[in-house]
């Protein structure tokens, strides 16, 4: 019954859009609905990742302690995104803590379940890489463009 | 409408006299200027005069007030060099050199019935402001307006006052996002483009302006063009090194145009694959 509920959320969330729904049921079977409050951490940097999370409510900051500098914010995600990737390549770790700035709604998905399946059938495999890799590029193209500091003197 | 443009010898300043000065940032200074001189008050958003500091030299500075009824010159200036310090450290009671008004405007006539998203970059809000000061006066002429603002830390928004007042208004969808913050900032963090999935605009009918670092506005640009927004919908201001500002020297040229007579505010259909090309 939840994996009934969860593929139906799945199915209509941003980032699963359009996957096949015999894809969809896989993917449901290796998540779960969870809830963070505001401060909350969804995980630290150096922690195995072995989850990620789709949100479906609220946002999320990424943060990275600098020495002397304190926690540094570089992104916040929300709604209809996604949290965490470094559970796709070994050695699967978080690179970052990543906090929740609200109320969070979200479906986690076990990443060893995940990559289990994505191994046993490829073509999900694939479906999940045609998901991942756009947002990879993404998002190395926006940490290129703020560590330019375009914003700086020439700005 | 013709761009409303210097009278008089357009080489000659005119005196003008500092009446205000604020500091909007560390490096960035708002100025007000009076003057009595013919023309220099009549000008439209997105256009920039020449202000010559006397005896150090002259830059090319957006106007960055309400061109209605303007009975003043606005203009915000960061102090990057020698000649924008010496502007930006001018006190009440001094006196500079203006020339212009220069170069072409946001089209917000043209702008009349679309969504409007303006998409304003570090100090790129200065120029932008005049045309957000229209939009937002006839409000009702417009579809849906959208203000996308991005810069580098929370300490570096400009303007932040007025935005926390625009935020209020529920007509007009505003997100300000900066590339890194400490903790105790709330908002969005990361690029500008990031923000266009969080605002509702039809892109078949919308008009978009763009004004910050060229990097910036060349993937804002292309940004929107995959939403669907035509490469002829899509205004940019260009800023190019300048001394005439008349299209005499060629100082500002870029391709076949000049920045200073041809812009500043010019279409991505028409400049779009300029941007890309290094040696200009
Ligand atoms: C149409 C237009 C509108 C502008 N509006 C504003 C404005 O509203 N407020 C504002 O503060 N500035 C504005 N500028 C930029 C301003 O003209 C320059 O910052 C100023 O000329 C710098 O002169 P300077 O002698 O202080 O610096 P310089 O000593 O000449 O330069 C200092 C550093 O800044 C760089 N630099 C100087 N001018 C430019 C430029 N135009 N583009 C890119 N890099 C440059 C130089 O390469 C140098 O590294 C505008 C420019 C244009 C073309
Ligand atoms: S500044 Fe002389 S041609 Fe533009």
């Amino acid at each position: 019954m939840e994996t009934h509920g969860l593929q139906e959320i799945l199915s209509g969330h941003r980032f699963f859009a359009d996957l096949d729904p015999a894809l969809c049921a896989l993917v449901a079977g290796c998540g779960r609905n969870v809830r963070f409050e505001a401060g909350d951490y969804l995980f630290h940097e150096g922690e195995p990742a072995d989850r990620f999370f789709l949100l479906r409510h609220g946002r999320v900051a990424f943060e990275v302690t600098a020495p002397g500098r304190g926690p540094l914010r570089f992104l916040t995600v929300g709604e209809g995104e996604v949290v965490g990737v470094s559970w796709l390549v070994p050695p699967y770790r978080w690179n970052y803590d990543a906090k929740a700035l609200e109320t969070i709604r979200a479906i986690a998905l076990d990443a060893k379940c995940l990559r289990d399946k994505c191994e046993a059938d490829h073509h999900l495999g694939y479906e999940l890489m045609k998901r991942f890799v756009p947002e990879l590029v993404r998002r190395l193209h926006a940490t290129r463009l703020q560590m330019f500091d375009v914003y700086g003197q020439h700005g | 409408m013709a761009e409303p443009v210097a009278v008089g010898d357009p080489m000659l300043p005119k005196v003008a006299e500092v009446v205000a000065r604020r500091r909007e940032l560390a490096d960035t200074w708002t100025i007000e200027l009076v003057t009595e001189a013919q023309g220099l008050l009549a000008f439209r958003p997105g256009q920039f005069n020449m202000l010559y500091a006397f005896g150090v030299g002259e830059a090319a500075i957006s106007v960055s007030g309400d061109p209605a009824g303007a009975d003043r010159l606005i203009h915000t200036i960061r102090d990057v060099g020698k000649v924008s310090a010496a502007l930006a450290g001018l006190k009440p009671g001094a006196r500079l050199g203006v020339r212009g008004p220069f170069g072409s405007a946001w089209p917000v006539e043209a702008a009349v019935g679309q969504d409007v998203v303006v998409m304003a970059g570090g100090l790129g809000l200065a120029p932008l402001r005049p045309a957000l000061y229209r939009l937002l006066a006839e409000r009702q002429r417009f579809g849906r307006i959208a203000l996308l603002y991005g810069t580098r830390s929370p300490s570096d928004i400009l303007y932040a006052k007025e935005l926390a007042r625009w935020r209020a208004q529920l007509d007009l969808q505003l997100e300000v996002t900066v590339d890194h913050a400490g903790t105790d900032w709330h908002g969005h963090v990361g690029v500008v483009t990031s923000l266009l999935p969080r605002v509702v605009f039809d892109p078949a009918r919308t008009v978009a302006l763009l004004c910050g670092p060229e990097v910036m506005m060349r993937f804002g640009a292309l940004a929107l063009q995959d939403l669907g927004v035509a490469p002829g919908a899509i205004h940019l201001s260009l800023e190019r090194h300048m001394k005439c500002a008349l299209g005499h020297c060629g100082r500002c040229q870029f391709g076949s145009q000049f920045v200073c007579k041809d812009g500043p505010v010019a279409s991505f259909a028409k400049v779009g694959r300029l941007l890309t090309i290094k040696e200009l």
